[in-house]
């Protein structure tokens, strides 16, 4: 590994975005100042934790093309720049400083903003999830779902907790979870909503899905399926294009872990599991659910987990 | 005058935390910890199907899914009867391995370095607490390109799970008896050359990183001691013995109290709720009766429990697992780096109960992992079975004692009718971020934080970064706290 040769190119990004061009040998000054001057759209993007795991935040840092430095820091695509202006988890800030960059983000670029959920929203109490301080009280997490979404261009649900209350809304959903999409219109708050869920979400969905809004604006309704999942990746079921299809053919079935054949036996969720997991595959590409030789959970659904359990059982 | 320092939210942990601590001619007289989230896991298990608890139990924590779908399978295997095939067991170390070493990497450099170093001047790496920022220009530079770079190195030990487990974050193929996944040679050979990759990027690039910041801020190996008392669970099965408390492990189970080892008996954990949003008031005892969220509880702060040990505070983690091997000599190679490490810094065993010493314990325990999982690749018989058959009897009784990235980690399942009757869980962070007892001994973390000196109480870097050093994970603390629970009384412990 070339340590120099990528401590220098990353961080020439890092000091552009630093403004710090004139601590480099003159020779680089043209190119960057030329870089510096392009006039890219920046699109500020708020990301709130709500009641979840930070699942679908890691799987993000698992994005390989663009890498997340590509997110934070250089064009997404040509002209085009995410700023992130609020992540719990990225985010130098603390305490009252990361609360006065949330609300200063919100007020600034209001109506103009894309605002991303990842977890569920707590309703049973106000005191079951908190965030910042207002008038030294802890603020409920289900306000700033509120004034958040309202002012947004936009909200994405990242993962099946935002999008439709997923594990955090499990029985019998001790806290009241509901999703992001619920809430929303329980509240009759009318900003377009898409969701992208997964347990956790797939971080070249979400991507994906950014990159569309930057690029095309808010998807047409046509482009969104009744649970409004981007049909691009959630059109078919897991089981349309399982590589374990020439099994049924075959009628083989496995009837314990390990065995070769089918999951259905063993409750695999495949045939209710909408998702491009088989050709998609995670984590880089190097596997998934199915290719392990486990089942598939369905966890892309608005029934999961619930409607799925027993999660080892034939439905 | 005292003055109130609040911090809410304290971002760049795993899930919602609160720091209210109160501030006396410059001093912290008291720290509270604040666990702002509440979900109760343990009643969504009830009723379930055993099986179910591995994949339900994972999404408790996206940083650390495979610790608990480990314990959680350590606690069917027993329930069950039935013991991990030999490929079982080394691939569950694998895939755990794989996840250390990818929590440890995020937890230094993307959660804990921007405390230490300046980011780009754009969101959001601003707006950050200023003014003590001492890192000479030079080596910032060089620390902020290792950031981008640990981004790279993460996403390998992620592969590395997946390659094992289907994805992650929440793997697929942890089960009863093992796992799912076939042991074949092209799996071995694609998980060893990115371990090369991390294993590389730990010796040359993340230990000496450690190793910078240690320097440059030498007074941090003098902050944040804590309790000064730890406990390890243990971690990575090296035998198939079927006692959980016998069993051989890389990093083996111990406490320690007053700088000595001493054997754990889990029956001597308790969970007290004197401060906690929870009904009752909190007897030492672990809680007989029902115990029910009381969002409005007067002089509770806090969704978390407090974990004790023969009613003392512990810290679990990293520094507990490291002064465990330092103390009981298994691990020669660990005892000779960090004994190494220190002497470079100038600093002795005491500094290791600090900021510096649990920054320092992940790095030296990471490349520990890391030389461990090179060895056990080699000892996958390739095509042999990686899962056992079992049997969901009518009733049963379990439990698993293992450590996540961040602490000791302890399930307890009891299955009835062939479901899930109760399910228990003692996490690390609970026990790290807990609040005060009856007794008023405070946490972990709220101790770690008396009596420190606030520089600038604009800018509290200080409690930012003894807090950050304990890894919180919230989301696995608060979600676990048993809402109507019987407690870990109620089950048979060993």
């Amino acid at each position: 590994m070339s340590i120099h040769g990528i401590e220098r190119r990353d961080f020439m990004r890092w000091a552009l975005a630093a403004g710090a061009v004139t601590e480099f040998h003159e020779a680089f000054l043209p190119k960057l100042k030329a870089a510096a001057a392009e006039a890219a759209r920046a699109h500020p993007v708020l990301w709130l934790q709500i009641s979840g795991c930070s699942g679908c935040s890691i799987s993000l840092l698992n994005t390989v093309h663009p890498a997340v430095k590509n997110l934070l820091l250089d064009e997404v695509v040509p002209g085009q720049r995410l700023v992130m202006h609020f992540h719990q988890t990225l985010m130098a800030g603390t305490g009252e400083v990361a609360m006065s960059a949330l609300r200063e983000a919100a007020e600034a670029h209001k109506g103009k903003y894309v605002m991303v959920f990842e977890g569920a929203v707590p309703t049973k109490d106000a005191n079951f999830g908190t965030m910042g301080l207002e008038g030294g009280k802890h603020v409920p997490m289900s306000e700033w779902v509120k004034r958040l979404s309202a002012g947004a261009m936009a909200v994405i649900n990242a993962g099946t907790c935002a999008a439709y209350g997923g594990i955090s809304a499990a029985e019998p959903n001790p806290t009241g979870c509901v999703g992001v999409t619920q809430f929303l219109e329980q509240q009759g708050i009318k900003t377009p909503v898409i969701n992208v869920p997964g347990c956790p979400c797939h971080p070249d969905w979400f991507v994906g899905t950014v990159v569309k809004v930057l690029l095309y604006g808010i998807p047409a309704a046509s482009e969104l399926d009744d649970h409004r999942r981007p049909k691009l990746y959630f059109a078919k079921t897991v089981h349309n294009r399982c590589i374990y299809r020439d099994y049924i053919d075959e009628g083989v079935f496995a009837h314990k872990f390990g065995e070769t054949g089918c999951m259905l036996e063993l409750g695999c969720k495949g045939p209710f599991a909408h998702g491009d997991c088989p050709m998609r595959q995670w984590n880089s590409g190097v596997n998934w659910c199915i290719q392990a030789n486990n089942i598939c959970i369905g966890c892309t659904e608005p029934g999961f987990p619930d409607e799925h359990a027993p999660l080892y059982q034939r439905r | 005058m005292p003055a109130k320092i609040m911090v809410d939210p304290l971002t760049r942990i795993e899930g919602h935390l609160a720091i209210e601590a109160s501030v006396d001619a410059g001093r912290i007289q008291e720290a509270r910890v604040v666990g702002s989230l509440y979900r109760g896991f343990e009643e969504i298990l009830k009723d379930r199907e055993p099986q179910d608890a591995i994949p339900i139990t994972q999404r408790i924590c996206g940083v650390c899914p495979v610790s608990h779908a480990v314990t959680s399978a350590q606690c069917l295997d027993r329930a069950l009867g039935v013991m991990p095939t030999e490929n079982g067991r080394i691939i569950r170390n694998l895939v755990q391995g794989a996840n250390f070493l990818q929590s440890h990497l995020v937890h230094f450099y993307q959660l804990s370095l921007l405390d230490y170093v300046r980011g780009p001047q754009a969101p959001p790496f601003v707006p950050r607490y200023e003014n003590d920022y001492r890192m000479p220009e030079q080596a910032e530079k060089q620390l902020v390109s290792h950031y981008l770079q640990a981004l790279q190195a993460r996403i390998k030990t992620h592969e590395m799970a997946a390659i094992f487990a289907g994805k992650i974050p929440h793997v697929a193929s942890i089960v009863p008896g093992g796992v799912t996944t076939p042991a074949t040679v092209d799996k071995v050979t694609a998980f060893l050359w990115r371990l090369n990759e991390v294993q590389e990027f730990i010796d040359n690039v993340y230990l000496p990183d450690v190793m910078t910041v240690a320097r440059v801020y030498r007074d941090y190996a003098e902050m944040g001691a804590g309790p000064r008392n730890l406990l390890s669970f243990g971690v990575f099965d090296l035998d198939g013995e079927p006692e959980v408390t016998k069993r051989k492990r890389l990093f083996r189970m111990g406490r320690v109290k007053g700088g000595k080892l001493l054997p754990v008996d889990p029956a001597q954990i308790t969970e007290d709720t004197r401060f906690g949003w929870y009904e009752g008031d909190g007897a030492l005892a672990p809680a007989k009766g029902e115990t029910r969220p009381a969002p409005s509880k007067k002089d509770a702060y806090s969704w978390l429990k407090a974990p004790r040990y023969e009613g003392d505070a512990y810290e679990v983690g990293p520094l507990a697992r490291v002064m465990v091997a330092l103390l009981d000599g298994s691990l020669p190679d660990l005892t000779a780096s960090a004994d190494s490490a220190l002497k470079e810094l100038g600093f002795e065993r005491r500094h290791l109960y600090s900021v510096t010493g649990r920054h320092l314990a992940r790095a030296l325990e990471a490349q520990v992992i890391a030389r461990a999982m090179r060895q056990w690749l080699l000892e996958i018989k390739p095509n042999e079975p990686t899962a056992a058959d079992f049997k969901v009897p009518k009733q049963a009784e379990g439990f698993g004692l293992w450590e996540a990235p961040r602490g000791a980690l302890g399930h307890w399942i009891r299955i009835e009718d062939r479901k899930i009757a109760r399910y228990q869980a003692v996490v690390p962070t609970t026990w790290n971020g807990s609040p005060r007892d009856g007794r008023g001994t405070p946490g972990p973390i709220e101790a770690a934080l008396h009596g420190v000196a606030v520089k600038d109480e604009k800018n509290p870097f200080e409690i930012a970064r003894i807090v950050r050093s304990f890894d919180p994970c919230i989301a696995c603390a608060v979600h676990l706290a048993t809402p109507r629970g019987e407690g870990l009384g109620e089950f048979q412990l060993l």
